[in-house]
């Protein structure tokens, strides 16, 4: 029986996340749209998208090989499963122990990998401008990531992310070096999202583009489960910030069915509010160039580092 | 009897050499010796994994000098590296066996390539310093004809020079280590050294020192490393994935053995050699990679990193081992130990597949490839696997020993020397650092070589390479995806060795269930490869078939879209040289004072625009070049002593025999 219902809290968490993705950027875009007083598309108009490419007839380019056909699926599947691993509404659930952060990080480290390689199969010179952009962001973005595992990992004393909630929740207090993986954090899932100001996701034919020039070759249901795995990212950062930063409603390890409605109900706020604060944050900030990059992420990264060395040298930061 | 057999099997490797010479002008040489070299791999490869006690296996032979012998031993250090030897020895003989077939000239490698087997078996038996030092000149001789097999290429012969150099020079560091791990009473033999009284913090400074220099220099630690990104893809490639996978691992052993082992325990201090060089080497080897148009070059500066990362995990090792933490040094140890495993399949697979290539196409250069994928699949599958593996991604096992570094990189606050705790962090970013930009390195290798439209007639008209070649490439592709799925039996492989030279082990892995591996306590981190890759399985066979229920089949093929600018010519794909360009100008800048040099001619002159990179190797230029000088501008003084008159001659032994009485005189 407590098999049973461990395995339901695991399977609702991966049902969960997967649907409330596409939502959260419906309702970012939606935001973002009220914010510079237009009316915006409908919050559900990411599904419609998604079914409506779906239906539609994929057209591979001639010289596409069995890489490209089989990336997205990939790139969906390894996302999804990071996705997954990340406590949304209750830690401790019954498959958390098979990745910790350290593992979370990589599995977007190997999407990424396909991602970049997908953009090259076909030979056109955006997917090369794309996946090389998209490597250099990450050989910074990457490392800056894992600096804030350190600060994360160092004040918790686990990589575990269940571990690390439930001692956030134990010991509420302010650190400096709290602040600095926040910031950090915050800046890696702008550019790992290729978010503004880092990347534009609305813009089309433009040479600045990133994440947008790699897809570019990709057409009806490919390009519909490649844009589901970009809102699960998406959700994915949100879900992590949350976790570490504001785990308040978590239900822990074998709790009732109360205590995850609730953690679900909570989870489903924390997001919103991430939504709301990303959609303001882009309409006040406007897309930097993209060797300005870099140093934006080098920021994180020396923040990252910084934060580690505070704890190397004293537990008290 | 594991002993006996290992060391018949290497005096047998030597009559394959031989039988090599007599062989050489007939037909099928290369199958035999190729497939002879194969067996005894692989029998060797078995008497080093077959159980047995734990208790170290000794034989000794009146050979060499006469007042010591030779003496041999199988300890759980050398079991294991035997083990990696032995594999990659196999997996490149079977692959030899397709491969040599293309050779011109079999005779300048088919008498080298089993000596160059037996001298790297030899290095790892060698009880003695005496039988250790004739190894490792047989390992860096016969490995050097290797490298000058096709001698007619002048950058061959460059790199032949520069190896032999560099073999010379470290040969001569490790003879002045174990002179002074002897001492003045001479005693050279490994057990001798071990019971002798430890010297002064000085003398194992200078020994470590001496080992750094010698051993580091056959690993490709920075900056010694300037021999090894020429002679690697000098050699013919089922050599170069022997040298740059097996030989360097030896390096490492010999590393191990000395520093660990021979030397006594270890100080604190003594890690920040490792640590420092070991951080600097991934960093600079990685970037150096990247901005590579010769695939095999690029593996070679690859090899660097992964040296780097290896040295890395050692120096923790050593740190937590100098401060009594058991635990933590037997996790850092397990790291290096299982990293040493992986980097020797993956390189040597991908190793096979560049020379697969190079088969294929007659091209080493990455610019003038692509689209390989559609003309070789089989070896395109296998080279891309052997990317991901390489490149720290889950789940396969190189991400495996880069996470156990990094659970041994938090462990170590503990550390109670301030130096150590600011010093570890930094390595800790040159890791991450090196990890991400590898991935980076090896999607570049793989998109321009493998993917994209053809850039050259030969590209186009490659062909699938034979089925010697694949199935060794299949084998270590298997095993690259078995250690990265349950890796706790490699890991309870390397606790005995770890239990024997740093005192501390990991909790026994095969127990736990489900096959994770828990370094230290499941409340602090566990990882489990095998679920997560059935978990990523599924979820893709679970998207693929609600695509199919829920959307359209359908599909049709069309020139590619390239935001409505489709271009048939293959010229406008992006070359390695502009997907390395934003890493260039960012990191590059640093390390290589890269520049790029665009010359415009201005409106209406017909001449063609030129782009040009200018590149600086800060190692050749700031280390090598000056010695360069140093040595010719000696020489030319010396010089002059070449065209005295007979009295100047004379005066010159007259002042020197004054000189040496005097010393004489004044010598206490």
């Amino acid at each position: 029986m407590a098999l049973i219902y461990d395995l339901a809290a695991q399977s609702t968490q991966m049902i969960l996340v997967l649907s409330l993705a596409p939502l959260l950027l419906g309702f970012t875009r939606k935001v973002k749209a009220r914010l510079l007083r237009r009316r915006g598309p409908s919050i559900f108009q990411p599904y419609r998208d998604l079914l409506r490419l779906m239906r539609k007839e994929v057209v591979l380019a001639d010289n596409a090989s069995w890489l490209f056909r089989s990336a997205p699926y990939l790139i969906f599947a390894a996302t999804w499963v990071a996705a997954a691993l990340v406590p949304t509404f209750a830690t401790g659930l019954m498959f958390s122990w098979s990745a910790d952060l350290i593992v979370i990080t990589a599995l977007l480290g190997s999407v990424r990998f396909v991602l970049a390689l997908a953009g090259m199969d076909v030979g056109t010179s955006f997917g090369g401008i794309g996946s090389s952009r998209e490597m250099m962001f990450a050989s910074l973005a990457e490392p800056a990531m894992i600096t804030i595992v350190f600060v994360v990992a160092l004040i918790a004393g686990s990589t575990q992310l269940s571990e690390i909630a439930f001692h956030m929740l134990s010991h509420v207090e302010l650190r400096v070096s709290y602040g600095l993986a926040l910031i950090g954090l915050v800046i890696v899932a702008i550019a790992e999202n290729g978010r503004i100001p880092v990347d534009n996701p609305a813009t089309h034919l433009e040479l600045t583009m990133v994440h947008e020039a790699m897809v570019l070759e990709y057409s009806g249901r490919h390009l519909a489960v490649i844009e589901l795995a970009a809102a699960l990212k998406l959700l994915l950062y949100v879900s992590l910030i949350a976790c570490i930063f504001a785990p308040w409603g978590l239900a822990p390890h074998g709790a009732d069915l109360r205590a995850m409605t609730f953690g679900a109900a909570a989870y489903v706020a924390k997001v919103a509010v991430g939504g709301f604060l990303l959609a303001f944050f882009e309409i006040s900030t406007a897309k930097m160039r993209v060797f300005r990059v870099p140093d934006f992420l080098g920021a994180a990264l020396m923040l990252g580092l910084l934060g580690t060395l505070l704890r190397f040298v004293s537990g008290s930061f | 009897m594991p002993l006996t057999v290992t060391l018949w099997s290497i005096g047998a490797l030597l009559g394959v050499g031989a039988l090599g010479i007599a062989l050489a002008s007939n037909a099928a040489a290369s199958r035999v010796v190729y497939g002879l070299c194969f067996g005894l791999s692989i029998i060797l490869f078995v008497a080093a994994v077959v159980p047995r006690s734990a208790v170290a296996l000794t034989a000794s032979f009146p050979l060499g000098l006469p007042w010591i012998g030779a003496h041999f031993r199988l300890d759980v250090l050398s079991a294991f590296f035997l083990a990696i030897v032995n594999l990659g020895g196999a997996a490149a003989s079977l692959y030899a066996i397709g491969y040599g077939a293309h050779e011109k000239h079999p005779s300048r490698i088919l008498p080298f390539f089993p000596v160059f087997l037996a001298g790297m078996n030899l290095v790892i038996l060698a009880d003695d310093a005496f039988a250790f030092l004739v190894a490792w000149e047989f390992m860096s001789l016969s490995s050097w004809a290797l490298v000058m097999a096709h001698h007619h290429d002048a950058e061959n012969r460059r790199a032949g020079v520069v190896y032999l150099l560099m073999a010379s020079f470290g040969t001569a560091a490790l003879l002045m280590a174990f002179g002074l791990l002897a001492g003045s009473v001479g005693g050279y033999s490994f057990a001798d050294i071990r019971d002798a009284t430890h010297g002064p913090s000085w003398k194992s400074g200078l020994v470590l020192a001496l080992v750094l220099l010698g051993a580091g220099s056959k690993a490709g630690l920075v900056p010694l490393h300037i021999w090894l990104p020429l002679a690697h893809p000098a050699a013919p490639s089922h050599v170069s994935a022997l040298m740059s996978g097996v030989m360097t691992k030896v390096a490492i052993y010999g590393f191990i053995r000395i520093v660990f082992d021979l030397l006594g325990p270890p100080e604190f201090w003594w890690s920040m050699p490792p640590l420092t060089l070991g951080a600097i080497t991934a960093m600079l080897g990685i970037l150096s990679a990247t901005i590579q148009s010769d695939l095999k070059k690029l593996l070679a500066y690859s090899t660097i990193e992964n040296i780097g990362i290896v040295f890395v995990a050692l120096g923790l090792a050593l740190a937590f081992k100098a401060n009594g933490m058991a635990l933590p040094a037997g996790l850092a140890f397990t790291a290096a130990l299982f990293h040493v495993f992986n980097h020797s399949l993956f390189k040597s697979l991908l190793f096979f597949g560049a020379g697969a290539v190079l088969n294929a196409t007659g091209e080493r250069d990455i610019e003038r490839l692509g689209g390989l994928i559609h003309f070789m699949p089989r070896t395109a599958f296998l080279f891309l696997g052997a990317c991901v593996a390489i490149s720290a991604l889950p789940p396969l096992n190189g991400f495996v020993s880069e996470w156990l570094v990094f659970q041994a990189i938090l462990l170590s606050p503990s550390l109670p020397q301030w130096s150590l705790k600011l010093l570890v962090p930094a390595v800790g970013v040159a890791l991450a650092l090196s990890a991400s930009l590898c991935a980076g390195c090896f999607v570049r290798a793989f998109g321009i070589a493998f993917l994209g439209r053809a850039r050259s007639t030969a590209a186009k008209s490659a062909q699938e390479t034979d089925l010697w070649s694949l199935s060794a490439m299949s084998g270590l592709l298997g095993l690259c995806l078995l250690a990265g799925l349950i890796p706790s039996y490699l890991i309870d492989t390397i606790t005995p060795a770890a239990k024997a030279f740093v005192g501390g082990h990991m909790p026994t892995q095969g127990g736990i269930p489900w096959l994770s591996i828990v370094p230290i306590a499941e409340s602090r981190s566990s990882y489990n490869g095998l679920l997560v890759f059935l978990f990523i399985v599924f979820s893709a066979f679970f998207a693929a078939l609600i695509v199919r229920v829920l959307g359209s089949n359908a599909s049709r093929r069309g020139p590619a879209w390239g935001c409505g600018y489709p271009d048939p010519g293959t010229a406008a794909q992006y070359t390695g040289s502009s997907f390395a360009q934003p890493i260039r100008r960012t990191l590059g800048n640093v390390a290589f004072v890269a520049r790029d040099h665009l010359e415009m001619p201005p409106p209406g002159d017909t001449r063609p625009a030129r782009f040009g990179v200018e590149i600086h190797d800060r190692v050749w230029d700031g280390v090598y070049t000056p010695i360069l000088r140093a040595v010719d501008f000696c020489a030319g003084q010396l010089d002059r002593t070449h065209f005295l008159t007979i009295q100047g001659y004379l005066g010159l032994v007259f002042a020197t025999l004054v000189a040496l009485l005097l010393v004489i005189a004044i010598w206490p």
